[in-house]
């Protein structure tokens, strides 16, 4: 891909009032609370378990649980059905002992992984706080996966304990529990004579109901692991980034920064637990603040979205680009058609929000959108737009404060070079050691290595900083695909669409969209006798969308007679990349021959 | 266009973004994203091809009654 496209023009900054607040931001004054701010401080904003350490579960509930915060509602649920219920942080904190406790009866060890996969129901936060409170590992399946992505995330993560639903588990888990030997529980939500009928399974509410509920905390530390978050490579097996019940310290104070999180705040993440945000700001990042976090079980509808925040009376919201965009189509009239007067702030993380959709947010909101940068690895907001600070539309913000951002380049000797010119694109890095910061690869040493040099992390995404210090995403250093927000590895879909009996040769790449950022598109070369046809395209598309789920699965397949490859073999993504969006195709010394332009139609629905 | 014919060209339509659904096992009354997998990206190319092939504008704030697929086929059917 070539990256020395001219930058657009950039729409002029949007400034931020500053005099009188109705309601003052946390971060008035940036260049004040960077001078000021030191992490030892902000670990101060917590209490520290009752016999020393730090467990995440005391933190986001107990600490609340035995405050004036008790009755406050903890997580609001609005489910599928229209039913609105609430846990209150001291039922939060009854339910996710009970769940420990249900742990601790099925004999699982402290340490364990327990995976979750389920749509967002009360369920899987009390699953996911009471995994903590054990001592054992959540690790979140996105619901809308396919069985094979579920498949090699229990299996790399040696999941022993896997809590989801009925119909879920019947649908992606069931088949192929064979396959899944580290899985020694089962735990499902359902009525009891679904999970009965369910050989090798437990009924997850008859198991709440009768356990005890006396107070249960694992004696973990900052550095005990807590979370593991699966991510996408470029090559090989998804990784599973690993983090600590320390992380918390980040999650609360980027929590109150970036996001302005306040007492009696109603937050409204839109972000799936199933991905690190729906975790970080969906579940952890709220609760550590105290506020009442809102979790809406059903899918993205404009009407229904603005609805929500209305009545909700939602005062911070944190949304993802797709749904932002997907407003913007919706038209701002919409939004003012609804009474939104208690929106405070808004947030949106993901991919790059583009500058005119930033700006939109004055029409819709009064305000501008605020972007912010961060990744899996990271655990938590690194690069933000700040309530106080004015916007340079299309810009992913400042850094943190107690957060360290360069713009780098690679030297040869596995060192880096810091580019302090203005503007000047290369390799974004953070100073490693920020409480958030992932502490490995699972099984994976040497690729976790490979993320730092220098004492930088490195974040293989690709950016510049401009002469005031606001910093600009470019694209990514590898072939990661970003759809709506999620990474996807190109490796892990061409070599389940290899398992297609009409593909002899695939490979996957991502193509700009003005929606989802970029979406999913897979080169295929079909078997000899094969007709490279819409009807093949169609098969194999449904093929994917069924081990895949609709989130990873290519939306369009274009057939192609053979692929461009490297001398030592491997598929030249960016070359296709190249072609596809008509950009010149760079060096080509490597290639192993010419490879003709793709032939044939585009196969999209 | 009859109702059978609109259920036809609704389900063609469905098809042709989701190539794995089996129409027959659909059930008409319950929301089509609760038993078809379909992200934003997909739900959109699905709105704006139905629009395309009737002619029928679906504003965002319609979205609630065109979610099931006999909402989606009598909505189309009385615009």
């Amino acid at each position: 891909m070539s990256l020395d496209q001219p930058t657009s023009i950039a729409p002029p900054a949007l400034r931020k009032p500053q005099g009188e607040w109705a309601v003052p931001p946390n971060l008035r004054d940036y260049d004040d609370a960077r001078r000021t701010f030191t992490w030892t401080d902000a670990a101060r904003a917590l209490d520290g378990s009752p016999g020393g350490g730090r467990n995440i579960a005391h933190e986001a509930v107990d600490r609340h649980a035995a405050s004036a915060r008790a009755g406050q509602d903890a997580l609001r649920f609005l489910h599928r059905d229209g039913r609105r219920t609430a846990l209150t942080y001291a039922a939060l904190a009854r339910a996710t002992r009970k769940f420990a406790h249900v742990l601790t009866g099925l004999g699982v060890p402290a340490g364990s992984t327990v995976f979750v996969l389920a749509d967002r129901i009360p369920e899987l936060y009390v699953a996911a706080l009471g995994t903590l409170r054990h001592g054992s590992v959540f690790s979140p399946l996105f619901s809308a996966f396919g069985p094979e992505p579920i498949r090699s995330r229990v299996t790399l993560g040696e999941g022993r304990v896997l809590v989801t639903t009925v119909a879920l588990y019947k649908a992606k888990v069931m088949a192929q529990r064979a396959e899944l030997p580290s899985l020694e529980h089962v735990l499902l939500v359902g009525t009891p004579e679904e999970v009965a009928a369910l050989p090798g399974t437990h009924d997850l509410r008859a198991l709440l109901a009768a356990a005890p509920d006396h107070p249960v905390l694992a004696p973990t530390t900052a550095d005990s692991l807590a979370l593991l978050h699966f991510t996408s490579g470029t090559t090989g097996r998804p990784k599973g980034a690993m983090h600590v019940h320390g992380a918390i310290v980040a999650h609360l104070a980027t929590g109150r920064l970036a996001l302005d999180l306040q007492d009696g705040d109603v937050f409204w993440c839109t972000a799936d637990p199933g991905w690190v945000t729906g975790t970080s700001y969906g579940i952890i990042a709220p609760l550590a603040a105290g506020v009442t976090c809102l979790v809406d079980e059903g899918d993205f509808e404009p009407e229904r979205w603005y609805r929500l925040l209305a009545q909700e009376r939602v005062t911070v919201w944190y949304t993802a680009p797709t749904a932002i965009r997907l407003l913007v189509r919706a038209g701002a009239e919409l939004a003012r058609a609804h009474d939104l007067s208690a929106l405070r702030f808004v947030a949106s993380v993901g991919e790059p929000l583009n500058a005119d959709a930033v700006v939109w947010g004055q029409e819709a909101f009064g305000q501008p959108i605020h972007d912010n940068w961060w990744q899996t690895e990271t655990g938590g907001i690194m690069i933000a737009n700040y309530r106080a600070m004015d916007v340079r539309p299309g810009s992913m913000g400042k850094p943190l404060p107690g957060v360290d951002a360069a713009i780098v380049e690679r030297t040869n000797d596995e060192q880096v070079r810091v580019l302090d010119a203005p503007d000047a694109q290369g390799e974004l890095a953070l100073r490693a050691g920020w409480p958030s910061m992932f502490r490995g690869y699972l099984h994976d040493e040497e690729r976790y290595r490979r993320c730092f040099a220098d004492g930088w992390y490195l974040t293989g995404d690709l950016a510049r900083r401009d002469a005031d210090g606001y910093f600009w995403f470019v694209g990514r250093a590898d072939d990661v695909i970003k759809s709506s927000g999620h990474l996807i590895g190109p490796f892990e879909v061409e070599s389940t669409l290899l398992e297609h009996p009409a593909v002899a040769e695939a490979a996957v790449i991502g193509v700009p969209d003005p929606v989802a950022g970029e979406l999913v598109k897979a080169y295929v070369v079909a078997k000899p006798g094969q007709a490279a046809d819409d009807a093949l395209a169609a098969t194999i598309r449904g093929f994917a969308r069924q081990r895949f789920g609709a989130a990873v699965a290519p939306k369009s397949i274009t057939f192609v007679p053979r692929l461009p490859r490297t001398r030592s073999g491997k598929i030249l993504r960016r070359l296709l990349k190249a072609r596809e969006l008509g950009l010149p195709e760079g060096d080509l010394s490597t290639l192993e021959e010419p490879a003709p332009p793709p032939a044939g139609g585009e196969h999209t629905p | 266009m009859t109702q059978d014919e609109m259920r036809a060209l609704v389900l063609a339509e469905l098809q042709r973004i989701a190539p794995e659904v089996d129409g027959a096992a659909l059930d008409g009354a319950r929301p089509l994203r609760e038993q078809v997998d379909l992200d934003s990206v997909d739900y959109l190319g699905f709105l704006v091809a139905l629009h395309k092939a009737t002619g029928v504008d679906i504003p965002e704030s319609d979205y609630e009654a065109v979610a099931t697929l006999d909402g989606c086929v009598a909505y189309l059917l009385a615009h």
